[in-house]
């Protein structure tokens, strides 16, 4: 004979479940490339999110942290290998280049024309946007010492240097989307 | 009686007509109404999404000449 005993969920268990707030949703973004053609999709998203009331952060890391760097830094960093890096890749949201069909600038610039013809927001609107509605973005610390950034040479608004333990955090949140751009 | 502020989103490409809605809706009172006139055809799904995802009402939303009216209440 066999007597199936039901346990009770202890009470302060159940009062946990009922008082817990609604999950808020979080969408989470690694923004690890810098060029024109990620930078976009990424304001996009996080803007979106962040107007749809969802908890938007951004981990500026690798080249992504380059567009966030002010635009009138021509060449950032302390050793000569880290200057040439930015010589590369010129910093600054109103510098950003195609990963494809750049053509030495010629893509950026009809995708420029084509995107003010359409009236399309223009990285640097979006990237006022998404401050604008609490986007938070997250720059990794360790790539800021790699590519010689100081807090400095970043634009105002950033939020604390982290590093990928908190991004993980982030990304295994309940109700969260996780995008790497 | 509710009031019914009014935004103009005409000619605003994704993701701006809801960016700027989200925006002006924190100005409006609880139970109020908020219009916006857009005229980017992909306003029509972005903004029944916004309504689900933000829990403001989407109380009408009409199409004339081109131009998409939605009438939003503030939660």
């Amino acid at each position: 004979m066999t007597a199936v005993v039901e346990t009770p969920i202890p009470q302060p268990f159940s009062q946990a479940f009922e008082s817990a707030e609604p999950t808020t949703k979080q969408l989470v973004i690694i923004n690890w490339s810098g060029e024109l053609d990620k930078m976009w999709p990424t304001l996009i998203m996080s803007s979106a999110a962040a107007a749809s009331g969802y908890k938007t952060s951004v981990f500026i890391t690798f080249w992504g942290l380059l567009p966030f760097v002010k635009n009138q830094r021509r060449v950032v960093g302390e050793n000569w290998m880290q200057k040439m890096l930015t010589l590369m890749q010129r910093p600054g949201i109103d510098h950003l280049k195609l990963t494809k069909m750049n053509f030495m600038g010629m893509g950026p610039w009809m995708i420029g024309k084509l995107s003010k013809q359409y009236n399309v927001a223009t990285p640097a609107e979006l990237l006022e946007a998404c401050q604008a509605l609490g986007v938070e973005f997250i720059p990794c610390q360790m790539t800021m010492e790699m590519f010689g950034l100081k807090r400095e040479d970043m634009i105002d608004g950033l939020g604390d240097p982290a590093g990928a333990a908190t991004v993980i955090e982030l990304m295994t949140q309940p109700n969260t989307a996780s995008l790497f751009i | 009686m509710a009031t019914a502020t009014r935004l103009d989103a005409r000619g605003m490409k994704c993701p701006m007509p809801i960016v700027k809605t989200a925006q002006a809706i924190k100005d409006v009172s609880r139970g109020d109404l908020l219009e916006v006139f857009a005229t980017d055809p992909g306003a029509v799904a972005d903004f029944g999404a916004w309504s689900r995802s933000t829990g403001h009402e989407l109380v009408a939303s009409s199409v004339e000449d081109g131009v998409y009216h939605f009438v939003l209440r503030r939660k």
